[in-house]
């Protein structure tokens, strides 16, 4: 066979089969590559790509990379129905099978610890986001009768703003508290770029939790509980789940 | 609001994600291993490509007209030095119209003696 190997995840051996249709990058279906009793979940990719060279280049290309890191996501949820997948970075890539071989070899023993760690759980992604009332405009406030009540309005509208930043805050904070004390671990990322996300408002809290399948149902009903509350308590606010996802943020060594 | 994909089962595609949780988990997150095709993607930790993608989007953005947040004070610190200026210009013209009105004042006061 020709062409490169690309590597989505790792895995132990699963009894169902994954979805007839999907394809990974590059329109390759995933195949399983079995080794010490640990799997390789593996595709074709072709050397016009993703050689060195051309890969650097592809990378800076918002399109392909776009396109790739949605499909390298589609075979992971598609794993993910079926077993606990270890997600690897995307981009990794191997020149032939023996390669990969040699790899999981090499990392056997920190592939099972992290699986032993991971099996059977999930990670949800929980953003807080609030919108700020505009500083000018559509509020219903008097045309300011002098210098002075232009300034006052000024002031209370810059205070209600600074509150309602200060409220989100801690409503983050205690949501954040809660989560954590439900679920099995949880990190905290860089509040999202709204030019990136495309997503309005402030990004106050971004987090991610790894949680129990069979605690999934009752996490979730968790953050919905909330998203009530802080819909009655603080205007312009807005808490957003996103998941099940594979275990992305908790693959790594470090706990 | 997005409902499917919330429960544990089925793992709907896609659950609501945006490009950005996407691109969070895949290309900053998971495991990282050196294969045998070595991209400075790994190396540097993807300090530049973030950015790259960064302003990439906002190019992008921007020829679809969206580009809101460059008026926002808290996003850009153009929006923030445009807001100064313009409470600036508010203020002196709030002033003139005062002294005008002071002056006016005193004009019928020296009138109607």
């Amino acid at each position: 066979m020709t062409g490169l190997r690309y590597v989505y995840a790792v895995c132990r051996p699963f009894g169902a089969p994954l979805q007839s249709q999907l394809k990974g990058v590059a329109g390759d279906p995933p195949r399983l590559l079995t080794h010490h009793g640990l799997i390789a979940v593996v595709s074709h990719v072709p050397e016009r790509d993703f050689a060195e060279e051309p890969l650097r280049r592809r990378l800076e290309d918002l399109d392909w990379l776009t396109e790739t890191a949605r499909a390298h996501q589609s075979v992971i949820d598609a794993l993910t129905v079926v077993t606990t997948p270890l997600p690897l970075r995307m981009a990794t890539v191997f020149r032939d099978d023996s390669g990969v071989r040699v790899m999981l070899e090499a990392r056997e023993d920190d592939f099972r610890r992290t699986l032993d760690r991971l099996t059977g759980r999930v990670e949800w992604g929980v953003k807080v986001y609030v919108e700020a009332e505009p500083e000018e405009g559509d509020a219903p406030v008097s045309k300011p009768a002098s210098g002075r009540d232009y300034l006052r309005q000024r002031r209370m509208r810059v205070r209600t703003n600074e509150d309602l930043w200060r409220q989100t805050e801690e409503f983050a904070d205690h949501l954040h508290a809660a989560l954590s004390a439900y679920a099995d671990d949880s990190r905290l990322h860089a509040p999202q770029n709204p030019a990136l996300s495309g997503v309005a408002g402030r990004n106050v809290l971004n987090a991610a939790y790894l949680v129990a399948r069979k605690d999934s149902e009752e996490f979730v009903e968790l953050v919905d509980r909330s998203k009530d509350e802080s819909m009655v308590s603080i205007p312009g606010i807005r808490v957003e789940l996103t998941g099940p996802w594979a275990a992305y943020s908790f693959a790594g060594e470090e706990t | 609001m997005t409902m499917a994909g919330r429960l544990p089962e089925p793992y709907g595609q896609g659950s609501g994600a945006n490009l950005a949780d996407i691109l969070e988990r895949v290309l900053d997150k998971g495991i990282v291993i050196a294969g045998d095709i070595r991209i400075n993607l790994l190396d540097i930790e993807l300090l530049t490509i973030k950015l790259r993608l960064i302003v990439a989007s906002v190019d992008k953005a921007k020829e679809m007209g969206i580009d809101w947040w460059e008026d926002d004070p808290a996003l850009s610190s153009g929006a923030r030095r445009k807001e100064l200026a313009r409470e600036n210009a508010e203020l002196r013209e709030r002033l003139a119209q005062l002294e005008n009105g002071h002056a006016q004042v005193r004009a019928r006061e020296e009138e109607a003696p």
